[in-house]
């Protein structure tokens, strides 16, 4: 290990011990307090261009498997950690972390005062830093500079970097040890999923339970959707700013009222901004498998993974929507629907990995909305 | 749901005396749980027979009885208060357990009492393995298997399908005798052959061994709507085999993916679901195979725990607290989080901190017991450290148990072989650390003690660091910052850098703080920084930005008592709590510090600030560097605090009230004797020897028999009573190594009278608050010896002898807060035995018989007051007699001897109150679980300067309808003076004899006092027997005595209760 830093865009520098290659990126500097379950974050593309500390100190104990993927890569710019395990101890390792990020191209900072780092974004708000590993880290002035010119993820449409470029049919399920076994329906009914940059247990959920799941090009027109004949439409989560990706409202617009459909994340965003909401960024967002969403159609607080950095504003008017869950901890909106136009969506990560399993109910009713395509969504 | 508004009395359970396995974590959840519904405006009744505890000061309930946890003491509490609902889950084993028979015995049925925080059915479905394993196979999850054999044949069957290993335990065998493990059927025959001969009923079980494998337990929350939150989850660092209690465990858990953790998540649920956990808070325990990841469920308790303390003092999630409220119906997001004060408690604690749990044990009180540990817990109490990472809060661990250990890595005199590192024991941590330093692989630690290499990998990273110092040879000023924060980053503590550098360690400090290496504080905040902490419950580390804010208020820090220990328990955490509420009123912030995860101390609400620090020099002084506190206490936590008062004070820190001069001038014999000579005060004939040859000098000159102990010790402990110079070569040999710190020899008045008092002094006045009447002659801790407030067979004469001296000392002592002394009346003759000039064990007994709030008192006498300022200048009168009787850890220790002696063995007390000594007696005996017999056989081994006394008490035994036997000399003795005694075989005279007879239950009492050399070891197995079959057993003439006016009194008339409020007719009474 060597020198590493990372220079905040306001000027504060915290150093630490490089991991992962050697070089400088940039990004926002995000915080998760999830004390489990990296292996899923690197590989969640909604950290796309965004330097992720977390919170608990020893990060990589449980090495790097097979199974713990959310996507093909690692999509963050930097990991930053208090502390990273030179060995790993778990049945299922397949390697270590520092290799897995070399392997992947990533940044690593360890031995970083990280709940400094953490109170300093928590008062100051998320902001851009450069991260910088090896002979690079000496020059913090140049890397101010660097960190001070790059991405703002205000206005930023990022899911144009990250969604597939083919859609590709998904048939994988989740591994019955984790969750409850589950049949593969080979005849189930079409789910059409925009990929704005999609984890995998999404599409493991909705597999499970019976869907036949085609993941499209964010970029996919209503009409080529429709042509398809799907009983249903996903809106995945994602990285960026949900207002700058304006095809994808209009789409979303477009579709609203054929089939049922269901959003997570930026989905949600892109959803409600169809609807006519507005979107705001936040101070530090919300990253993290223990934040209380209220349903507020049966009063019952469901303990949930979330990775958020903008959020559907409180004013926001839903062309008759309605909001159906919030977040107990600073009254966010988590969750609107639509039951005339048969869409319904969730700020947080039903899917979980890594998180809590107490909102995976929400698949359910997608399914009951596209088994029972004419009626009225009930959400319970 | 907001709070049932249908019941307005609801009665807690507390859960009684301090045992092993049931410590002061229920006074923790106790005292939250009481506080909690008061302030939703229930009225609360508690009752718990444990005067020592801070719950049952008046304050916390608005009728507290201080009775025996029996169903007809309850009966008759639930008749006088008629509460509506009962919560039995905040009270450990015994409430749930008193509950059930409560249920049982129609009580709560009777009186229409509704049972809350729990479902009956749950609890039984819980409490039996045998339901248990069924349920968790009918949801799919499994457990350990176990079949009951009664052959070798079937056993070998059962161990096929099984699957070796498989443990093997006979049925009913006592401390599970005669089980074992068997790894092939060779070993398996010759195991089940003897089980199945040494069990009564010739029946083994085998279970499936699930050794090695890693355990983790989940804490869990769950209010009516159905909301569910895990609170903690726990890792052990010891694997399956080593009961949780004894078990090094840390939080968060470290070596779970996301996947596995939340496996165990949803498994808890479907438990909670199927077994019908409702409301309130549980834990499961889970091992999980290190191969393949397979879990098997242990078991969960519906209640809260000793864990669940720990798992509240790790993550600032008050699960007691929470648990109460959920009982009356609230609701998790109804219900705010007191720490971030904007947030629900709907939530699940995020640590970004790392939190080590080590228990601590005192196996050397116990010679002859079995240290190794197993599926038995034997530890008395443990320490809880928190440092940014595994390394940080394992050395800080190590250095609060206050063990004289100040590292990982520090020497040991412990042999280790990779054979011992095999066996669980207190010494294992250590062992693991000088195998890693000595070069053992770390692939071969991990094989022998199954502990997950990831904590060895952390051992040796850690380990490294100080073995390059070592290699190095590097002097102190060699270490330069970097060097610092590297040893501080991994909990290096300055006392053990000192030792690698050969300096003291306040050079160390020096050094260290002129390179700017200084602690910083960090709270706990249940959410990883994510929201700002309002309240200040901090822990120190080496990183950057400090987030504690002092204030320029007037402040007081109080110093706690670190580790529960025999000797120094929960009494101390009752006077640091009171010292801490008293100095708050005045209105001084208050400031704690302490490393005790089971105390109330250490509750976030208790002070102002709270520092969960190791109470060691180094981190109380990196404290007061921040705070500048304008005074601290050090009189109020036990022997722990004031062995550093010396070391503080010379590096400047403030204490207050009495002061290190005086505690000096107490505890050192030499002057202390100069002062009691000055005084004209009789001591016993002493001596202080610093060799074998003047040890038995003295010995000589004193003349046998005498009382030898190590001098600056707690709890008495290596302390005996010697009859001649064999006995004392031999008790040389086995405790002392002449390191510098001399022995202590003394006159043994043996048959004396032991009187303690406890009294306040503010420098010009005294004013006594109690004088106790031990019931045991002098030779016995008084710690373990029954006492009675008032005494009630003492002379007024020698009573006022005893306040004389009293005043006399307080005053020459310039004493400024509480004392302590140790009378003993021999042949007219009143001696001063010991001066404690601070807070002693039995201040909230005193308290509680008195209604004085001594602590309280001695806190503000501290802070400047006077007793006349206090109004206090006046012995109180007591009304009614108040006994406290020790509680023996003898049933968790089969083997050991369980005769009385001079070093303190009890784990907690009991008190008993009524208006008459025999009732109060009759009482405390019932309290302690082994109540006085109404009939039955009496059986008498007494020697022949007991046989007089004996004769009075076997006759009214006999009049009472008793049968008496007795061994050969005390039934002819007895039959001479017309007493009917049956004759029973003593044990060498062979079986049917007193053991036998023990074993069969044919004694319901038993009177044995042997005395003098070799008699004294006869009795022991009788002794031992007596604790494994709850006979109650007498071991001295005034214990007898006591006994037999209190069977007396009972035959005359029933038992009444009475709660302190009533009794003091106070309301709203501040103890």
């Amino acid at each position: 290990m060597s020198k590493g830093v990372l220079v905040l865009e306001d000027g504060r520098i915290f150093s630490g011990e490089g991991f992962g290659i050697e070089g400088v990126q940039t990004g926002e500097v995000v915080f998760n307090t999830s004390m489990t379950g990296y292996q899923e974050i690197l590989t969640d593309p909604s950290y796309y261009r965004q330097i992720v500390t977390m919170t608990v100190p020893h990060i990589g104990n449980t090495g790097i498997n097979l199974e713990d993927v959310e996507s093909a890569k690692v999509w963050v710019s930097g990991f930053v950690v208090r502390s990273l395990s030179p060995i790993v101890s778990n049945w299922r390792n397949r390697g270590d972390l520092d290799t897995y990020l070399k392997e992947q191209g990533v940044i690593g900072l360890s031995e970083v005062a990280t709940r400094a780092l953490v109170r300093h974004i928590r008062e100051k708000g998320v902001m851009r830093a450069a991260i910088a590993h090896g002979d690079a880290a000496d020059d913090t002035a140049e890397l101010l500079k660097i960190a001070q010119e790059s991405l703002d993820m205000s206005g930023a449409n990022l899911v144009d970097d990250v969604t597939t470029p083919e859609p590709y049919n998904w048939t994988e399920q989740s591994d019955p040890q984790w969750y409850a076994d589950h049949e593969y329906n080979p005849d189930g009914l079409l789910i059409l999923a925009y990929d704005y940059g999609i984890k995998n247990n999404i599409l493991r959920m909705l597999t499970d339970r019976g869907l036949r799941v085609r993941v499209v090009p964010a970029q996919m027109t209503p009409d080529e959707m429709m042509a398809q004949n799907p009983a249903g439409v996903f809106l995945s989560n994602g990285p960026g700013d949900p207002a700058a990706v304006g095809y994808a409202i209009d789409n979303v617009r477009n579709l609203l009222g054929e089939v049922p459909i269901f959003g997570i994340c930026l989905g949600h965003q892109i959803l409600s901004l169809a609807l006519g909401g507005k979107t705001e960024k936040m101070r530090f967002g919300h990253r993290g498998g223990n934040q209380p969403v209220k349903n507020l159609l049966n009063g019952n607080v469901e303990i949930s993974s979330h990775n958020h950095g903008f959020a559907v504003k409180q004013d926001s008017e839903l062309s008759g929507g309605e909001v159906t869950h919030i977040n107990l901890n600073d009254n966010t909106i988590e969750g609107v629907r639509h039951t005339g136009l048969r869409a319904f969506s969730v700020q947080y990560h039903p899917e979980a990995s890594p998180g809590p399993h107490d909102s995976l109910y929400l698949f359910d009713e997608f399914v009951n909305a596209v088994k029972n395509n004419d009626k009225i969504i009930s959400n319970k | 749901m907001p709070k049932r508004t249908d019941i307005e009395t609801i009665m807690i359970i507390g859960s009684g005396p301090i045992v092993i396995g049931q410590a002061v974590e229920f006074d923790y959840s106790g005292v939250q749980a009481c506080k909690a519904l008061k302030e939703l405006g229930y009225r609360v009744v508690l009752v718990n027979s444990n005067p020592a505890t801070i719950m049952t000061d008046p304050e916390f309930a608005d009728a507290t009885y201080v009775e025996p946890l029996t169903v007809d003491m309850c009966d008759k509490i639930i008749a006088e208060e008629k509460p509506d609902v009962l919560l039995p889950t905040v009270g450990g084993q015994t409430a749930l357990n008193l509950t059930l028979d409560l249920k049982k015995a129609g009580v709560l049925d009777k009186h229409g009492v509704e049972i809350i925080g729990a479902k009956l059915e749950s609890i039984e479905v819980a409490e039996d393995r045998e339901i248990f394993k069924a349920v968790m196979s009918e949801i799919g999850l499994k457990s350990p298997r176990s079949e009951v054999v009664g052959s070798v044949e079937d056993a070998l069957k059962v161990a096929d399908e099984i699957g070796y290993p498989v443990l093997i335990r006979p049925s009913f065998t006592l401390g599970g005798s005669g089980g074992g493990v068997a790894y092939t059927p060779e070993e398996l025959k010759k195991v089940v052959a003897n089980g199945i001969h040494q069990s009564p009923v010739h029946e083994v079980l085998i279970d499936q061994s699930l050794l090695g494998w890693k355990e983790y337990e989940l804490e869990l929350m769950r209010d009516n709507k159905g909301n569910f939150v895990v609170v903690c989850s726990i890792e052990n660092l010891d694997p399956m085999g080593v009961h949780t209690g004894d078990s090094i465990t840390v939080a968060p858990a470290q070596t779970l993916t996301d996947k596995e953790l939340q496996r165990l998540r949803n498994y808890s649920r479907m438990i909670f679901d199927c077994i019908g956990i409702t409301t309130g808070g549980a834990n499961v325990q889970f091992a999980i195979n290190p191969d393949d990841g397979e879990v098997f469920v242990i078991e969960m308790n519906p209640r809260v725990s000793r864990s669940s303390a720990l798992a509240s003092k790790a993550t600032g999630f008050p699960i007691a607290k929470i648990a109460a409220l959920l009982a009356v119906g609230m609701t998790l997001d109804e219900i705010s989080n007191d720490i971030t004060r904007v947030t629900p408690a709907s939530f699940e604690p995020s640590l970004d901190y790392v939190v080590v749990k080590i228990p601590r044990w005192d196996f050397k009180k116990f010679a002859g017991v079995n240290e190794i540990l197993g599926v038995q817990m034997k530890a008395v109490g443990e320490v809880m450290a928190i440092g940014r990472t595994f390394p940080e809060a394992l050395q800080k661990a190590v250095r609060a148990l206050d063990i004289g250990i100040d590292g990982l890595g520090a020497k040991i005199e412990h042999v280790t072989t990779p054979e011992t590192l095999r066996v669980p024991t207190a010494q294992r941590l250590y062992q693991i650390a000088t195998s890693i330093r000595g070069g053992v692989r770390l692939e071969e630690i991990v094989k022998q003690t199954q502990f997950d290499m990831w904590f060895v990998q952390q051992m040796q990273e850690t380990l490294q660091i100080h073995d390059t110092i070592l290699t190095q040879n590097l002097k102190l000023d060699d270490l330069n910052k970097r060097d610092f924060l590297r040893l501080k980053r991994y909990g290096y503590s300055d006392a053990y850098i000192a030792q690698l550098v050969n300096e003291d360690e306040i050079a160390v400090r020096e050094r260290r703080k002129s390179l700017g290496v200084v602690a910083n504080y960090y709270r706990v905040d249940t959410c990883a920084a994510e929201f700002e902490a309002q309240t200040p419950y901090l822990y120190s580390t080496y990183e950057e930005d400090s987030e504690v804010f002092p204030s320029d208020k007037q402040k007081v820090m109080i110093l706690g008592g670190g580790p529960n220990r025999i000797g120094q328990g929960i009494e101390f955490d009752y006077c640091c709590v009171h010292a801490c509420f008293a100095l708050s009123d005045m209105g001084y912030e208050t400031i704690m510090v302490n490393c005790n995860p089971e105390t109330v101390s250490t509750d976030y609400d208790t002070a102002d600030r709270l520092y969960f620090e190791p109470l060691t020099t180094e981190d109380v002084l990196n404290i007061i560097d921040v705070e500048k506190p304008d005074g601290v206490l050090v009189q109020f936590g036990g022997q722990t605090p004031l062995n550093i008062a010396g070391e503080l004070e010379k590096a400047g820190a403030p204490i207050w009230g009495t002061t290190v001069e005086t505690i000096d001038l107490a505890e050192d014999r030499k002057r202390f004797n100069a002062l009691m000579e000055e005084l004209s005060i009789p001591q016993p004939a002493g001596a202080t020897v610093l060799s074998r040859e003047e040890a038995l000098a003295a010995a000589k000159k004193i003349s046998y028999p005498i009382l030898v102990r190590p001098s600056y010790v707690l709890g008495g402990r290596g302390m005996a009573i010697i009859f001649e110079e064999l006995g004392l070569l031999q008790w040389l040999d086995n405790n002392v190594e002449w390191s510098g710190h001399p022995v202590l020899i003394d006159q043994f008045l043996e048959d004396a009278f032991e009187v303690d008092v406890d009294a306040l002094c503010d420098g010009t006045d005294v004013t006594i608050g109690g004088i106790m009447q031990h019931i045991e002659e002098a030779g016995i801790h008084s710690g373990d010896s029954a006492c009675v407030l008032p005494p009630y067979k003492i002379p007024q004469y020698h009573l006022d002898i005893i306040r004389d001296y009293t005043h006399r000392i307080g005053k020459r002592l310039q004493v400024k807060g509480l004392f302590n002394i140790q009378f003993a009346i021999k042949d007219e003759e009143v001696y001063v035995l010991e001066v404690n000039p601070r807070s002693s064990r039995t201040v909230p007994f005193v308290s509680k018989a008195t209604g004085i709030p001594l602590a309280r008192y001695a806190a503000m006498i501290a802070a400047g007051k006077t007793l006349q300022d206090l109004d206090f200048l006046e012995e109180p009168h007591v009304d009614g007699f108040f006994v406290k009787e020790a509680m023996l850890p003898f049933q968790k220790f089969p083997g050991v001897d369980a005769r009385l002696g001079p070093e303190m063995r009890s784990t907690g007390e009991v008190m008993g109150h009524a208006s008459n000594f025999g009732h109060a007696f009759a009482k405390a005996q019932m309290a302690t679980n082994s109540p006085l017999p109404e009939s039955g056989t009496v059986c008498i081994s007494v020697n022949d300067m007991d046989k007089a006394t004996v004769t009075r008490i076997a006759r009214n035994l006999h009049r009472m309808g008793f049968k008496i036997i007795a061994t050969h000399g005390t039934a002819e003795w007895l039959n001479r003076y017309n007493v009917p005694a049956e004759r029973i075989n003593k044990l060498a005279e062979g079986s049917p004899h007193i053991v036998d007879a023990l074993e069969n239950g044919e004694i319901q009492l038993m009177i044995n006092t042997p005395l003098g050399g070799q008699a004294h070891e006869d009795g022991a197995a009788i002794r031992s027997m007596c604790y494994q079959v709850d006979v109650p057993i007498i071991t001295t003439m005034s214990a007898a005595m006591a006994s037999m006016e209190g069977i007396k009194r009972r035959s005359e008339k029933p038992l009444k209760v009475r709660s302190l409020q009533k009794h003091h007719k106070v309301n709203g009474l501040k103890l």
